[in-house]
């Protein structure tokens, strides 16, 4: 069974038209990186299969559920689901380390102690086990982002979404992150990616899409997307980050 | 030189009639009688205080959600309060509480309850801000690890809020404890009054009298704001700090 089925799904903001009928299958383990220009509907996707957004029509069936029946308990469902956003949107009056157990205490009633050993565990493994009783404001944004990943991935979720985790980063941070996605990714974590770093799609990502006005205009291989794009647009795009 | 010395030693007499009665300026006829005087002031304001923040906090919340149910009797509540004088309000709770309640209920009582329900329609609108300041990345990140709306608002959006707000509450404190002073239209025996009661019975040093309890009042809110720009530093530093997060 996929792990994620997107039928079908079309979303409106008023008038606006911001998902047309977006279809697409990710299997367990797989890693999928959308891309296309600002406005088209990337963020609306993701945040649709956490549900922070509603959908209009269609279905998102997680591991065969429908996660947006009315009957789906949201809390449930979201914490399986990690994500991470392109602001980090930590919060600044907890130490890195409460960000971090929060939510596995207060949603799935982890003891403290527990909480910390996991949180500890996973600050090592994205890099900064020394930073836990800091606040976020006195770390760098790609330790702050890796933060915001330790975070998500405290919940031992089935499936990590990325809203562009690099874009707010300066330059010299952008690596520190990707390489965490990178070894995410080939830990078999299931994922799904908004990115404009290509060096990061060619090189873990199973397939790309590519979203422009609420549509998936093409899809492929990372191979297949960047040697032989078929549409107009992809090959614009392409041809603007590269 | 002569005159000079008359006029002084007229005016170090009238200062010993603020003298004499200053604890009763202090603290009314206590202990043998009732609490009085600026001690009755400061009770009134931090139960004023205490009562306003809890209503405050409710109705600002309820204000903000997007249940019409909710919000719109806290917009009411806060509209209706914000459009009346405080001393409107004394005297609602003065003479229709007895009526409602089918009881007396004592000057003192009434006032207080009059200051929780004045002071919080504006606390009120004080938490509506600071929540709806608190950047929606915070409530989305929240949300998103599980948490669920109460949750996020206890765990997250409130104690940024609320320490955002520290200084706009004291502001409310120093503005509460001024105006206690209109307790004395329905003869509470607060700092304004005892002043009145010591001119009456005395009929001496009116200047001196109500010097002295300007002054009181005043390094009473003195202190009240001077520790609230102290925060209000404080705060400025913790914000420009954050920002950086956002
Ligand atoms: N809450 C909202 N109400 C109305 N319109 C919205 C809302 N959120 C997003 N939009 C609009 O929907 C469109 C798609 O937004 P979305 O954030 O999904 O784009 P995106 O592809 O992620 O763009 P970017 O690369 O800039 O992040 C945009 O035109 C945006 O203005
Ligand atoms: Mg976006």
């Amino acid at each position: 069974m996929p792990m994620i089925e997107i039928h079908n799904v079309n979303k409106w903001y008023g008038d606006f038209h911001v998902l047309k009928n977006i279809n697409e299958t990710v299997e367990k383990g797989e890693v999928l990186v959308i891309c296309g220009p600002s406005g088209s509907g990337k963020s609306t996707l993701v945040r649709c299969v956490n549900r922070l957004e509603e959908i209009d029509q269609g279905e998102i069936l997680i591991e065969g559920k429908n996660i947006h029946a009315k009957d789906q308990d949201i809390n449930q469902l979201r914490a399986e689901i990690g994500i991470v956003f392109q602001q980090f949107n930590l919060y600044p009056h907890l130490t890195v380390l409460r960000n971090i157990t929060l939510a596995p205490m207060k949603v799935k009633k982890i003891p403290r102690d527990e909480a910390e050993a996991t949180a500890l565990a996973l600050l090592e493994r994205v890099g900064i086990g020394n930073q836990a009783h800091k606040y976020p404001v006195e770390l760098s944004g790609g330790q702050q982002q890796r933060v915001a990943i330790a975070r998500a991935l405290a919940m031992k979720p089935k499936i990590m979404l990325f809203d562009e985790p690099t874009s707010a980063l300066d330059p010299e941070m952008i690596n520190e992150v990707l390489n965490v996605m990178k070894d995410l990714a080939r830990e078999g974590m299931t994922m799904l990616c908004v990115t404009h770093e290509m060096g990061f799609a060619r090189e873990v990502a199973d397939r790309v899409i590519f979203m422009d006005h609420g549509e998936i205009l093409e899809r492929g291989t990372p191979e297949h997307f960047f040697t032989s794009p078929q549409h107009e647009r992809t090959k614009a795009f392409l041809k603007e980050i590269l | 030189m002569e005159h000079f010395w008359q006029w002084f030693s007229g005016l170090f007499a009238n200062w010993g009639v603020v003298w004499n009665n200053f604890d009763y300026l202090l603290v009314g006829a206590y202990p043998q009688g009732p609490l009085g005087g600026l001690a009755m002031s400061i009770v009134m304001a931090v139960i004023g205080i205490f009562g306003a923040f809890w209503i405050g906090l409710a109705a600002g919340l309820m204000r903000i959600s997007k249940r019409p149910w909710l919000s719109w009797p806290a917009l009411i509540y806060i509209e209706i309060i914000r459009g009346t004088p405080l001393l409107m309000v004394i005297f609602w709770f003065y003479f229709f509480a007895p009526l409602l309640m089918n009881q007396s209920v004592p000057e003192t009582e009434s006032a207080i309850a009059a200051f929780i329900v004045f002071t919080g329609a504006y606390i009120a609108e004080i938490v509506r801000a600071g929540v709806l300041a608190i950047p929606k990345g915070q409530m989305e990140a929240a949300r998103g690890s599980g948490l669920s709306h109460t949750q996020a608002m206890v765990h997250i959006i409130l104690p940024q809020a609320l320490r955002n707000m520290i200084p706009s509450f004291v502001n409310q404190f120093v503005s509460l404890t001024k105006d206690t002073s209109l307790a004395m239209i329905i003869n509470v025996n607060e700092l304004t009054l005892a002043a009145r009661h010591v001119y009456t019975r005395t009929m001496k040093a009116p200047m001196e009298i109500f010097l002295t309890i300007a002054l009181l009042y005043f390094a009473i809110c003195w202190v009240l704001t001077a520790f609230s720009r102290r925060l209000e530093r404080s705060m400025a530093r913790y914000q420009a700090r954050t920002s950086h997060d956002r």
